[in-house]
């Protein structure tokens, strides 16, 4: 996206654009990324749940893949995630290993 | 009531603001009372108790809170006022900034006091020489009058839509805040007239377009708001004097980005703020009578400062007195002077300048401390030799 220059801004810093987080990519900022091991996930929501962005898609009720694009590797989800039978449904791995 | 429409009065500058922050009406006020800003906000929230006024009147629990509660009444929508003194602007700081950042057109009367330690309420403008960075615009006001008149055109110059900046309207603490002067009152009905009515940009109550205030701007943009803020500040003398012109049609009283006082010919002059500049214009009168051309530079907006108009009406003279009321520790000079110095820096040509701390913690500055300096003046302006570039009025050794 081309960045604006200073006479385009709208004053103030206003944001008159709902949801316009949208547009600002936050993912870039991750250290450490949550991985999802499927066949250890019961299907709480806990991550859902607990997620400070919105980076856990649920699509009729459950949880598919991260949404890479937001999640900033905070690891709320991989804390929460109870799992199955002691082993977790989410991991946070090194981002680049 | 006069014939013209207008009340004469013997008030307070303190009373002054209030009446004019009743005939403005503004929809919120929040406020915490100091020493010598208080009288105002006792005043005002009698009118609201006794329904003068419609405004939400909001009592806090601190300045900080109080400016705070300012930003959030202009974010939602509303036209909001408020004043406070000394410590009371100390502890708005970090909100001032939200408030010009954010363009939220507050107006909000700073009654100039010394900052503590040692602790003193008295005249002294540390505290708004402290703001003045701070993005606001900053009017000062030499008497009850100009403070009065200054009110209520800051209304139009805060609000005008190529502006929407919070504007600080600067008088002096005591010497001005709690002592009577004559002075003339507007009626309600032409302030209200010449006010108009408010209009809100993006509020917050507007539910049907909801929007956001106060966003994190990182590395990749905030440098362009601080551009686009600068550019508005370029903007504001251009209304100041606009609206000045109408309100001299309302008031038969002209305003302009400063006041000279027979400088037209001087050689020698002072530049000086507020209600000392009465005090330094009798000087000058003296003077005059024996024949040395002295003259006087009042600055009225302060911030943002007319740098090219100042200096304009300086350049021709021999040697200047910047007079300060507020110190500015481990800088060379005092903040006047350097604004002073800056408006003649791209002069080949300049007048010898020199600063003279004055006044601090509301010491007397009398009619022989400004024949003081212009006497010094002369003797420079013959001699061409000084001795001291800055130095201290009416301190003891």
């Amino acid at each position: 996206m081309k960045q604006k220059g200073w006479k385009e801004l709208k004053p103030g810093a206003v944001v008159t654009e709902p949801g316009s987080a949208l547009n600002f990519k936050t993912g870039s900022w991750r250290a450490n990324k949550p991985k999802w091991i499927e066949e250890n996930c019961i299907q709480c929501l806990f991550c859902w749940t607990y997620c400070p962005d919105m980076s856990v898609n649920v699509k009729d009720g459950k949880r598919g893949e991260f949404n890479y694009d937001y999640c900033k590797g905070c690891g709320i989800c991989a804390r929460e995630c109870p799992g199955k039978k002691g082993n977790k449904a989410i991991v946070m791995e090194e981002e680049g290993k | 009531m006069g014939s013209n429409g207008k009340r004469i009065v013997a008030v307070t500058g303190n009373e002054a603001v209030a009446e004019a922050m009743r005939q403005v009406n503004p929809d919120v006020c929040a406020a915490y009372p100091i020493t010598p800003a208080t009288d105002i906000m006792q005043r005002f929230t009698g009118f609201v108790s006794n329904g003068k006024v419609k405004t939400e009147m909001v009592l806090v629990e601190s300045e900080h809170s109080a400016m705070s509660a300012c930003v959030g009444a202009s974010a939602a929508g509303g036209r909001v006022a408020t004043a406070t003194s000394s410590q009371g602007l100390a502890l708005m700081w970090e909100v001032l900034f939200i408030a010009s950042g954010t363009r939220l057109p507050i107006v909000m009367a700073l009654v100039n006091r010394a900052l503590s330690a040692p602790l003193n309420i008295h005249g002294d403008h540390s505290d708004g020489m402290g703001a003045r960075d701070c993005g606001w615009i900053q009017l000062w006001s030499e008497n009850g009058q100009e403070a009065y008149d200054n009110m209520i055109q800051s209304f139009r110059i805060a609000e005008h839509m190529d502006i929407r900046m919070p504007a600080m309207v600067c008088l002096d603490g005591f010497i001005i805040s709690h002592s009577i002067e004559r002075m003339e009152y507007l009626d309600d009905e032409t302030v209200k007239n010449f006010v108009g009515g408010f209009t809100a940009t993006n509020p917050l109550l507007d539910i049907e377009h909801p929007v956001s205030y106060g966003p994190l701007i990182l590395t990749d943009y905030y440098m362009e708001y601080r551009r686009a803020h600068a550019e508005v500040m370029s903007k504001v003398k251009n209304v100041v004097l606009d609206v000045a012109k109408d309100f001299e049609k309302i008031s038969g009283r002209k305003y302009e980005l400063f006041e000279t006082y027979r400088m037209e010919d001087a050689e020698i002059g002072i530049v000086v703020l507020n209600s000392a500049a009465g005090t330094t214009k009798d000087a000058i009168d003296i003077f005059r009578d024996k024949g040395i051309k002295a003259g006087l530079l009042k600055p009225r907006l302060f911030r943002p400062f007319p740098y090219e108009e100042v200096g304009e009406a300086l350049k021709h003279l021999k040697v200047i007195c910047v007079m300060d009321r507020a110190d500015a520790f481990g800088a060379s000079y005092g903040p006047l002077f350097m604004e002073i110095a800056s408006s003649l820096y791209m002069y080949k040509d300049k007048p010898i300048m020199i600063n003279k701390i004055y006044g601090l913690g509301g010491r007397d500055y009398m009619p022989g401390h400004a024949e003081q300096v212009l006497a010094e003046l002369a003797e420079i302006a013959k001699t061409g030799t000084v001795k001291t570039y800055k130095d201290y009025l009416g301190v003891r050794e």
